[in-house]
């Protein structure tokens, strides 16, 4: 593996990029290994390298069904903030947010984590009020946090409605300005280049058909490259979850799939320069680096399992996005996609222990899987080396709904789709 | 963008109707004999499947009808509709009439 | 002026309208054109090929195509709020003052400073940033801030888009996207058929490729056989014909959505049009016509300006009167470009050779070619294009090897061979097949009813356009209407077209100089490629990700092939092996205005107004809205602020009688033999034994034992009641109680009815609220007759109208229901009446003061989080029967002793205000992270204390009373000493609303 540096790029200008190597290796699966993680996603291969950076285990196989990369990592909006309210989320989240402070160093990989700043914007006195809750437990919390007025706001981006007559006029806004971006691509390579490089076998198009158990015990899983033994066996195959886990015998999770859509402007000069949640629908944008505004809304509304959005809700977000920002009705869609959300019954990840010995679940991320990448898979490395969860993630168990102790950030109840 | 067969309007466009979940689990029969277990596979539990989904819509714009439809989540084909006390399954195979 | 269309054909140009001359300006230099014109053949006709600068190198660059696939010639269109960015002038209709400016260029198209880029460009490979700028910690942003600047393409206008939009939504039998030969035959078979048929083109006139190639059809020019059959097609009943319109998304059960640029072609729109218009299309069956792309090749400079795709070459020529080059080489795989030659020598151009890479090729078009003594260079490649702003000559070399042979040249026309426009297809889901011959992927199954024909299908003959497009249209209108009918192909002269050799790059010349490109609007090389696949980027998502060939404003149209190409080459494997990609929606962008749609300003989300609302707004009420409702906040006199207004408010109110709009909440209307027992079966608490007149206070809980909502509900009659909700739960409380009675308990005997738009509804409270209804009500409403918590239906002033003794503030006082229509004028009288007493109207602070010092829970205590027990209703939880929720409120978390419950809270000097919002933690607490114990919920000042007071929930609630801990608000750094006491302030037995 080349590292990279200023001198390594000095030598690929001048060798015509002959320089560099493969960023991971194309391995062969072994007849077994310590550790299985199924799912080449973020949070899989942010999971093998804790597990061989923190915790030494270095003897494992990350199996991907497709490309590393492909599923939701490849295919959310890129936004990292850890603006909760509840103390587990937000003690989770604000790890996870000083993981991605130090990421590009750590991995030797610019993943292009840019601190913009997260801006929730205010409606009316009530629901500023409500934001000012939350603002306030994230400072006690020791998570930074400001209230801005709607002056505050028009002074960072002045290309919104502030108009009195305005259908929903700006009252202010909480922002957490460690919060901000990454390039989502960059975050699956560069853990799974970095866990390539510590001895994890990457084995991409080997799908998994099957689990090996007995006396309640996992051996190891079948896929479409045969059988592959292990000791342990985590799952981190969020938007599947239930599909994969089912082959374990793990039936009827708390767990439904549903799409969540996202879109793509053509690239622009410099127009936003902060991430921005409009509170009166369903609406939140950005502009990536290279140029293109970036936003989203709601879920789609139904279960499904197809990477395809469907267009009323095209049709929402974007009346939603002209009733902030009218300016934007000259520019132009140019992509809308759809990644496939596990939506738990709270709203609140599951990353812990199964009633199977040796087997470990991650899923349940709802829509806030990419900003948890590195401390999920910080927590699930843990749990699966030390056989028990870290204090960070051992509220988010799978049987909390059994005693009642649901994480329910926005009081939704258990209607996966309105978390 | 679904087409949905509302048993008393006919075919409605899927905007005229909402979303109400998994139709295979039942509310407990007789709510004072149904255990702790029973409420909790009925409230929290999904098959979640990928592929044939027996799913309640409202058609919320129209008739107000709680109704079953039969969809695929894979594929976004649509099978049968039924009212709520018919039977419908997800391996229902008396194919689509939508 | 210059220029003057020096470029321009004496007569060639079917598209123009030479009658109008049209000025225009580019870059602030002036010219002109004609009415049919693009910006891209005007600038074209005028000489002018540099035309942008690209995404990375800031390359110059000059028009590639001739359609939506352009890749290079964007422009900021207009000036001002109408300034529309990365705008393609292959789209752009040239109209009378036309402004255009070009992009990304700093200072000026001609001197970019930033074409520096260009000689660090062996350092900025794909890639470049993912290795650098990693250190130290934080300063990303930094390097970023100069990166986003150098990044982007146009610039917005920052400005409100003043132009409107609108939707429109069309069933029909078929639709046809794609008005091009295949398209045309299709609709023509089917609307002989008696099928409503819609056709859809992108273009400003339909014919497609009709119009930018020379064919015979019938004998005749085939603008004969395009002429008579528009003609048909728009005279016709059952048809609909829309051109300027882009299908630009197939979505599930065939909704096809289109954007039709109504006037786009105009400086600024009538006023009484929509600039643009969204088509949604819900067909019966689709049929795709939407033609195909001409592919690039790629060689070393093929981005210079001057280098087009052949086609484009030869469009620009029949369509628009424009010799682009008068010295031209042609560089193909194929045999299709030599129609380009042709076309160029008989309009009296120079051909300076033809370049192509097969060895020997001999179908008709090539001998025709040759027959004009034209010079074809066989297993030949075109090496490197020469030039900086413009492309000057290009070297020629044998494909073995050898010394290149440098050809003088202006125009280079370059073919790739066609590739199927695949994109409405491939969004569906629906997978692409790959054809050997002559080298492309195709659709395979179709997903919903539809199917692919013409060059969208691979197929490229004109003859077979027409044949598969008529029988298409036949059997489409069969499938959607039964019936078949025969319909006559037009008899077309076929040429003998050899295969093509499926190649797309080809190696660098001796000099080994120049940039291949393969996506030229993100800079994406044949190197880089190369990259990608060295570092193990081979599948074709990891390539296009990398590198991010294909993921520019033009999606790859003309990009992609190439990419799969030389990644097939490097891995050693056929092209379908290593994979296609998914074409995602939209097909070309769209502009976010017209996907708004109608949906701005008032009209997002339009707001709901109750009965009186012209009254509060006459009266100088302040509105505050609560989900799509405004409501009045508090009504200022003078001077007043919302403390001052709101005091005097409730001093009145208390003192004498106050009147308040709650038209908003939720009213259902349940009426039925078992009304009692399905109340009995939603309610928390019990129903079944109300009487008949009583209200009584419900409490509903969800599933999961959470409450849900509250509200009061009332028996009108024996089998007759109206359930009152909350304004916000309104919706989802009448979805919920319809669940259960369709599909949980439908032996119940139960009919419900929302009728919260069919009742205004006021309360009126304070002593004297008895004395202001007195006299309107039709009923004796005398302590004994109408106790607190009565109810009844009656007459106000002679309007239906319901009485109920209920109170939220606590006062004595009455709520009244009165039928929609009546609700200003009973308002009104109402008010008039309270006045005449003392009283006075409230708003939404007011009420909201009233219930904290009554300490009744409302949305930000029953806030989805909340059990019975944390807001002090533990009690109402009833034991002798099941009830939605009951089976979930007995699990441990839910019966943990320190869950956060509701208590009061007073400042401890009686004079500080606290803030909603703040946590409460032990006093003196110390750095983060601090244990919080609860939070405030809602706060007002009470007069009648003379302090102010809170609501809160707190860990262990009551356990705490008389404990003082600290409001902190870190925030804005206050933080006030409270003291936990009972949440009910005022009149804790409920003396005053008993009366």
């Amino acid at each position: 593996m080349t590292h990279y540096s200023v001198w390594s790029l000095i030598k690929g200008g001048l060798t015509g990029q002959k320089n560099w190597t493969r960023a991971w290796r194309d391995p062969e699966p072994k007849s077994s290994y310590d550790v299985i993680i199924i799912g080449g996603g973020g949070h899989g291969l942010a999971t093998a390298h804790y597990l061989a950076k923190l915790h030494g285990v270095t003897n494992v196989a990350v199996l991907e069904k497709g490309w590393l990369g492909g599923g939701n990592v490849g295919r959310n909006t890129t936004i990292v903030r850890s603006n909760y309210l509840l103390d587990a989320n937000a003690h989770f989240y604000e790890h996870s947010l000083k993981l991605w402070e130090g990421l590009s160093d750590d991995l030797n990989y610019n993943v292009m984590f840019s601190q913009r700043a997260v801006i929730n914007l205010a409606h009316s006195k009530p629901q500023l009020d409500g934001f000012a809750r939350r603002g306030n437990a994230m400072l006690l919390n020791g998570i930074d946090a400001e209230l801005l007025d709607r002056d505050g706001v028009q002074a960072m981006v002045p290309y919104f409605d502030y108009s009195e007559s305005a259908r929903f006029p700006i009252y202010g806004g909480l922002m957490q300005r460690r919060g901000g971006s990454a390039r989502h691509d960059a975050v699956a390579w560069g853990y799974a280049r970095s866990a390539d490089a510590r001895g994890v076998d990457l084995i991409q198009n080997c799908e998994v058909t099957g689990f090996r158990i007995e006396d309640g015990r996992v051996l190891g899983v079948e896929t479409t490259r045969g059988f592959i033994g292990a000791q342990k066996v985590g799952m981190a195959v969020a938007g599947h979850t239930s599909h994969v886990a089912a082959m374990a015998g793990l039936n009827r999770l708390p767990i439904e799939s549903h799409k969540l859509q996202a879109m793509v402007s053509e690239g622009l000069k410099p127009l936003i320069n902060q991430v921005y949640t409009f509170g009166a629908g369903h609406f939140y944008i950005s502009q990536s680096d290279k140029g293109g505004l970036v936003y989203g809304g709601d879920l789609d509304g139904y279960n499904s399992y197809a990477q395809r959005g469907n267009y009323p809700l095209i049709e929402h977000v974007h009346a939603a996005g002209m009733a902030l920002m009218p300016s934007l009705g000259r520019l132009r869609l140019t992509r809308h996609w759809a990644g496939v959300m596990d939506m738990s019954m709270d709203g609140s990840p599951i990353i812990g222990m199964t009633p199977i010995e040796g087997l470990y679940l991650n899923a349940g991320w709802c829509y806030g899987g990419f900003k948890a990448t590195p401390a999920s898979g910080w927590c699930f490395a843990h749990t699966i080396a030390q056989n028990r969860p870290h204090a960070l993630n051992e509220a988010f168990t799978l049987n909390r709904f059994e005693t009642g102790a649901q994480i329910d950030e926005r009081g939704a109840g258990p209607i996966p789709g309105a978390h | 963008m679904f087409i949905i067969k509302c048993p008393y309007c006919g075919e409605r466009d899927v905007t005229e109707f909402s979303y109400g979940g998994d139709a295979t689990r039942a509310y407990p029969q007789d709510p004072a004999q149904a255990t702790p277990e029973d409420w909790h596979a009925y409230v929290y539990e999904r098959d979640n499947p990928r592929g044939w989904h027996v799913e309640w819509w409202q058609h919320s714009q129209g008739c107000r009808q709680w109704l079953k439809l039969r969809r695929n989540t894979l594929t976004h084909e649509l099978g049968r509709t039924a009212l709520p006390h018919e039977p419908l399954s997800p391996d229902d195979d008396e194919g689509s009439d939508a | 002026m210059i220029g003057d269309q020096l470029r321009r054909h004496p007569t060639l140009g079917g598209a123009l309208d030479r009658s109008k001359a049209l000025r225009f300006s580019f870059d602030g230099q002036r010219y002109s054109g004609f009415q049919g014109d693009t910006l891209a053949s005007a600038l074209l006709a005028n000489g002018v090929t540099l035309l942008g600068r690209s995404f990375k190198y800031h390359r110059p660059r000059g028009v590639m195509s001739i359609g939506s696939e352009e890749s290079n010639a964007l422009a900021e269109l207009r000036t001002g709020a109408r300034r529309e960015p990365n705008t393609r002038m292959t789209q752009i209709e040239l109209f009378q003052g036309l402004e255009a400016q070009s992009q990304n260029r700093w200072p000026s198209l001609n001197l970019d400073l930033l074409s520096i880029n260009g000689l660090v460009a062996p350092f900025l490979a794909a890639g470049f940033y993912y290795k650098t700028f990693m250190r130290p910690r934080g300063f990303w942003e930094k390097y970023e801030y100069f990166i986003r600047r150098a990044a982007g393409l146009g610039r917005a206008s920052g400005e409100a888009d003043p132009d409107r939009y609108e939707r429109i939504h069309r069933h029909c039998d078929i639709l046809v996207t794609g008005a091009g030969a295949a398209g045309l035959a299709a609709a023509k078979s089917a609307m002989q058929a008696g099928a409503r048929v819609a056709i859809l083109d992108e273009r400003e006139a339909p014919g497609g490729w009709l119009r930018f190639d020379r064919n015979l059809i019938e004998g005749a020019p085939a603008t004969v056989w395009l002429d008579e059959t528009v003609a048909a097609l728009r005279a016709a009943d059952n048809v609909t014909f829309l051109t300027r319109t882009t299908a630009f998304g197939y979505y599930d059960h065939n909704l096809i959505t289109a954007v039709e640029r109504v006037q786009d072609h105009r400086a600024v729109p009538d006023p009484h049009k929509p600039r643009q218009r969204i088509w949604t299309f819900r067909a019966k069956q689709v049929i795709l016509a939407t033609g195909a792309v001409e592919q690039p090749l790629a060689f070393a400079d093929n981005d210079r300006p001057g280098v087009m795709l052949a086609g484009a070459l030869r469009g620009y020529l029949n369509a628009y009167g424009v010799m682009a080059g008068h010295k031209a080489v042609i560089f193909s795989n194929n045999d299709h470009a030599y129609r380009t030659a042709l076309d160029l020598i008989d309009a009296g151009g120079a051909i300076e050779a033809v370049v192509d890479v097969r060895p020997s090729p001999a179908g008709d078009l090539v001998r025709a070619v040759r027959d004009r003594g034209v010079r074809v260079y066989t297993d030949s490649i075109v090496s490197h294009a020469k030039g900086g702003h413009a492309l000057q000559a290009c070297d020629v070399t044998p494909r073995g090897g050898g010394r290149p042979e440098t050809i003088e040249c202006d125009a280079l026309g370059m073919s790739g061979g066609w590739n199927p426009a695949v994109h409405l297809h491939s969004q569906t889901g629906a997978k692409l097949d790959w054809r050997d011959d002559p080298g492309c992927f195709v659709p395979a199954t179709a997903k919903w009813p539809c199917v692919s024909v013409g060059a969208a299908n691979g197929d490229f003959q004109l003859a077979d356009c027409l044949a598969n497009g008529s029988e298409a249209g036949a059997q489409a209108a069969k499938a959607s209407m039964g019936g078949t009918t025969a319909t006559a192909v037009p008899g077309v002269r076929a040429f003998r077209e050899e295969r093509p050799h499926p190649i797309w790059e080809v190696p660098l010349g001796p000099d080994r100089r120049g940039k291949r490109f393969v996506d030229f609007q993100n800079d994406v090389t044949v190197e880089d490629v190369e990259l990608a696949h060295r570092e193990g980027f081979v599948s074709v998502e990891h390539l296009k990700r990398y590198t991010t060939m294909g993921m520019a404003t033009d999606q790859g149209k003309t990009s992609n092939i190439a990419g799969l190409a030389i990644m097939a080459r490097l891995r050693d494997k056929p092209i379908p092996e290593v994979g296609t990609t998914t074409f995602r929606p939209p097909f070309t962008p769209v502009s976010i205005g017209a996907i708004a749609g109608q949906e701005r300003g008032q009209h997002f989300q339009p707001l709901r107004r109750t009965s009186m609302d012209d009254w509060h707004a006459e009266n100088g009420a302040v509105f505050q809205n609560v989900g799509l409702w405004r409501r009045p906040h508090y009504y200022p006199h003078a001077q007043e602020d919302v403390d001052d207004a709101s005091r005097r408010e409730v001093t009145a109110t208390r003192g004498a009688v106050g009147v308040c709009d709650v038209t908003t909440l939720g009213k259902i209307d349940v009426q039925g033999p078992d009304a009692a027992e399905f109340l009995n079966r939603i309610y928390a608490n019990g129903f079944a034994k109300l009487p008949v007149g009583k209200a009584r206070y419900g409490l509903m809980l969800r599933e999961d034992g959470m409450v849900f909502d509250d509200g009061v509900t009332s028996r009108l009659g024996e089998t007759r009641y109206l359930m009152t909700t909350t304004t916000g739960n309104a919706g989802p409380v009448m979805a919920k109680l319809e669940f259960y009675l369709q599909t949980v308990w439908p032996e119940l005997r139960v009919r419900i009815t929302s009728v919260t738009e069919q009742w205004a509804g006021f309360s009126v409270a304070g002593p004297k609220a008895r004395e202001v209804l007195q006299d309107v009500i039709d009923i004796d409403i005398s302590d004994g007759a109408f106790p607190f918590m009565a109810a009844a239906e009656c007459r106000f002033a002679g309007a239906p109208a319901r009485l109920f003794r209920i109170s939220f503030s606590g006062e004595r006082a009455y709520e009244v229901n009165v039928a929609a229509d009546h609700g200003a004028e009973a308002w009104a009288l109402t008010v008039a009446k309270a006045q005449a007493l003392g009283g006075s109207v409230y708003g939404l602070e007011s009420l909201g003061t009233m219930r904290i010092e009554k300490g009744h829970v409302a949305g930000t205590e029953i806030n989805g989080q909340t059990t019975a027990d944390d807001l002090g209703l533990g009690g109402m939880l009833s034991s002798k029967k099941e009830f939605i929720g009951k089976a979930m409120t007995g699990r441990p978390a839910y019966l943990a002793p320190d869950r956060q419950k509701l208590v009061g809270l007073r400042p401890v000097d009686g004079a500080t205000w606290i803030k909603a919002g703040a946590q409460l933690i032990e006093d003196g607490a110390a750095a983060p992270p601090v244990q919080m114990l609860g939070h405030v919920t809602a706060v007002a000042f009470s007069p009648e204390l003379n302090t102010p007071i809170a609501l809160a929930l707190l860990s262990g609630g009551m356990a705490r009373a008389g404990a003082a801990l600290e409001a902190a608000y870190p925030l804005t750094g206050e933080s006030v000493r409270v003291r936990v006491v009972s949440p009910h302030f005022l009149d804790p037995e409920g003396t005053r609303m008993h009366g």
